[in-house]
């Protein structure tokens, strides 16, 4: 006998929540219970009176999974509101990471010449490495981790994504 | 504003609540509340022999008087004993309030002895769970609680409190209504889902209703609409484990429930319908069976409260999220406003007398031996003019007391659906007995179940509850036996109940009257001496030690092949099937 496995879409989820504790233990947990997928989760306090913080969550799974995923976070007492930005028009993703580079020579101007391509900032310098800062959509962090590995890559820190929906709010 | 110690406040909101009993059992994290409750006018605590007895005491209290039914028990194994009964009242939507001792605030997270971190347990068993840090938000909190758990999707919320937080005092005023800023469940349903679904039902040749415990728990009302609406539809009506006596199976329009042990009736008409409106139901796999066979022709409407219920499992047409009692009366109004009349539904109902003549719920005769369904029968009939609840413990006792009890009214009938939790039914039994005084409360039960709560025989003699506990003794645990019969070519293993106790010593023991029926002559005149005596009754009734659960859908079958006795058993299965749950 074989499990059978199905095809998976990406989507990129933020949710409102009342900034409690242990909110972040029940969304996540909710996540491995019902056996979903988190790829990326950011969360921070977003309002002036620290009453809410937003979880971005990156996930993936069939789209009718998808679903079930947005009802069972609308479905926990502290969530205000759940909103695909997948599903909601062009929006914005980003994410920072720190890369750190060993490299002296040849290598270590390359790094540094595709850092600037990338408009990664340097962050801090030896004379045998550097740190970079980059932020952007994830496809770009990775592209450069890609090609920061030949180059002495030694160590890599990511945020994970934060999004929002472009245009008027 | 008085100061009052967080006990004291904690023991004013459950009066202010119109708590009148809870269910409990004491240690070091909750004698403060204890103490609070000493002689207390009002509150009625019932001294369970077993934190897990107290939820079930709980819930079969909730489900057979509508109420919420309340637990308090000590920190650490106090509250690792209640998180069946959680898991088991979040499955069946059953709404509950769980008060656990904690150890004091400073002590958390030093492995304090009999800490336990409740909110971390039961964070995905419970429909909301708090720990509460500071007497001054126990009144809220528990409001909060309560308005969680009985609204919406009911389920168990636990409240999980700090010895020090017990003791600690604070200003108390009780709290106004709760208008919550992110849990606002949506009752009524938008007029333009209740026009579509009108159209559709009435458009319909084959149509169904499909019910679940969803229509038990939004009140007796909703029982009294869905009878309506299916007397002004002409339509038939099955329903899940957990939603019978919502339609009174007497009516002429009740199929019987569907599902793994449902009817074949009900299958089948499930099968063929075109229109399938189900309302408070799961679709849950022990209904459905192979789902790529289930209702393959027909449109469906799925009326629930919960979002996440709908389109989980089966994609539906016309998804309608409100209050199963709500939206039912939404559509009687709208059903009366369009004008429209019963539709002729001849053939179709031609077609399903064709299907009930099969007498899908027949069973042999008894030999020697009492059959275990004869004997469910025999109660039933005997029991009736009384006002009678039931309650089971989880196996075949379970699905043959849901084939062969028949009941016409909702709140009737407690059994643990969703979780299927063995060492359920006693307990609910004793809840059940106490919100319900007058009642016929009897616990039909099993020989291997009985014993997970068995010693909950000494609450019932505490508080004298005349609850009655009927025991099918087959001296195996008969459900298990069975699917070894048909997937493992009978090969018994550990499915045989060993070294029974003398279950009629056992009764007198506790102080119950005990009753044994051996033989098929004795079974009437034992029920009714069981019914006749005062007090607690045990009975342990000698059932045929073989026999199996018809009719059956095999694990990932349809609902059209239906295995009807046992000569359709082949005693294996592929691996795929044996897989399924
Ligand atoms: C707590 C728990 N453990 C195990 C099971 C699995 N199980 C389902 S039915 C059953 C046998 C029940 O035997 P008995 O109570 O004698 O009832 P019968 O089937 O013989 O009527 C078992 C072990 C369960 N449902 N619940």
């Amino acid at each position: 006998m074989h499990i059978a496995e199905e095809q998976n879409e990406r989507h990129v989820l933020s949710i409102t929540v009342t900034n409690e504790a242990g909110i972040l233990a029940r969304v996540a947990g909710m996540f491995t219970a019902r056996g979903y997928n988190i790829d990326s989760l950011t969360v921070a306090d977003i309002s002036p009176d620290h009453q809410l913080s937003r979880i971005t969550i990156v996930t993936n799974g069939a789209p009718h999974m998808i679903d079930q995923i947005i009802a069972q976070l609308d479905r926990l007492v502290p969530v205000h509101k759940v909103t695909d930005l997948t599903d909601n028009g062009p929006f914005v993703e980003r994410e920072l990471a720190l890369v750190k580079v060993n490299g002296i020579g040849e290598a270590r101007i390359e790094a540094l010449r595709i850092a600037d391509i990338f408009r990664a900032k340097v962050v801090d310098t030896t004379t045998e490495s550097f740190i970079f800062e980059l932020t952007g959509p994830t496809d770009k962090i990775n592209t450069f981790i890609t090609l920061m590995r030949e180059l002495g890559l030694v160590e890599i820190g990511r945020t994970g994504i934060v999004g929002m929906v472009r245009g008027k709010g | 504003m008085a100061e009052m110690s967080g006990a004291d406040i904690l023991v004013q909101c459950l009066v202010d609540l119109g708590v009148e009993v809870v269910f409990g059992y004491p240690g070091g994290a909750v004698l403060p509340i204890y103490d609070a409750l000493y002689n207390h006018p009002t509150i009625k605590h019932v001294l369970v022999r077993h934190e897990q007895g107290a939820t079930h005491m709980a819930e079969g209290y909730a489900r057979s008087t509508g109420k919420p039914g309340v637990v308090l028990v000590t920190s650490g194994p106090g509250a690792t004993n209640a998180v069946t009964g959680i898991t088991d009242a979040l499955m069946d939507s059953i709404p509950m309030i769980v008060i656990t001792g904690q150890v004091g605030t400073s002590l958390i997270g030093s492995d304090a002895f009999q800490e336990a971190d409740t909110v971390g347990i039961t964070r995905h068993c419970s429909k909301h769970n708090y720990l509460v840090k500071s007497p001054g938000r126990l009144a809220h909190v528990i409001h909060e609680a309560f308005h969680i758990a009985t609204t919406g999707r009911p389920g168990p919320v636990v409240i999980d409190i700090p010895k020090d937080v017990q003791v600690a005092s604070a200003p108390f005023e009780k709290p106004g209504a709760i208008a919550h800023a992110s849990y606002r469940p949506q009752v009524k349903a938008p007029a333009a889902d209740i026009a579509a679904a009108i159209d559709m039902i009435a458009k319909a040749k084959q149509p169904v209703f499909y019910t679940g415990g969803g229509v038990i728990n939004a009140g007796p009302e909703a029982s009294a609409a869905l009878r309506e609406l299916v007397e002004l539809t002409g339509a038939p009506v099955t329903s899940t484990l957990m939603g019978l006596g919502a339609f009174p199976a007497s009516s002429d329009k009740w199929l019987g429930m569907l599902g793994m042990h449902g009817t074949y009736e009900a299958n089948w008409t499930m099968n063929q319908a075109d229109l399938v409106i189900c309302v408070g139901a799961r679709f849950d796999d022990r209904v459905t069976g192979r789902l790529n066979a289930f209702a393959p022709n027909s449109k469906k409407i799925h009326i629930d409260i919960d979002r996440s219920s709908i389109n989980k499992i089966v994609l539906v047409d016309l998804p309608i999220i409100a209050d199963a009692g709500s939206a039912l009366a939404d559509l009687i109004a709208a059903w009366k406003a369009a004008g429209h009349q019963a539709q002729d539904l001849s053939g179709w109902w031609k077609q399903i007398e064709d299907w009930r003549k099969v007498n899908s719920l027949a069973y042999p005769a008894d030999t020697d031996e009492i059959m275990p369904q004869h004997a469910i029968a025999e109660l039933f009939g005997a029991t009736r003019g009384k006002d009678v609840i039931i309650t089971t413990e989880v196996g075949q006792h379970q699905m043959w007391a849901a084939q062969h009890f028949h009941f016409d009214d909702p709140n009737k009938w407690l059994t643990s659906g969703g979780l299927g939790t063995m060492g359920y039914g006693f307990p609910a039994a004793i809840g059940a007995q106490m919100g319900n005084p007058d009642s016929l409360v009897v616990c039909i039960a099993g020989d291997a179940s009985v014993q997970m709560n068995i010693q909950e025989l000494g609450t019932a003699s505490q508080y004298r509850l005349p609850v009655k506990l009927f025991i099918l003794n087959n001296e195996y645990m008969g459900m298990v036996r069975q699917w070894q019969e048909l997937t493992y070519e009978s090969r018994y293993s550990n499915s045989y109940s060993d070294s029974l106790p003398d279950f009629v010593k056992l009764a007198e023991a506790y102080g119950w009257t005990g009753i044994r029926i051996e033989n098929p002559d004795d079974l009437e005149s034992g029920i009714a001496k069981m019914i006749a005596t005062p007090g607690p009754v045990l009975v342990d009734c000698r059932v045929a030690k073989l026999s199996n659960c018809f009719p059956m859908i095999p694990s990932g079958a349809s609902h059209t092949e239906m295995l009807l006795d046992p000569s359709q058993v082949s005693g294996t299965m592929a691996d795929e099937a044996k897989a399924l749950v």
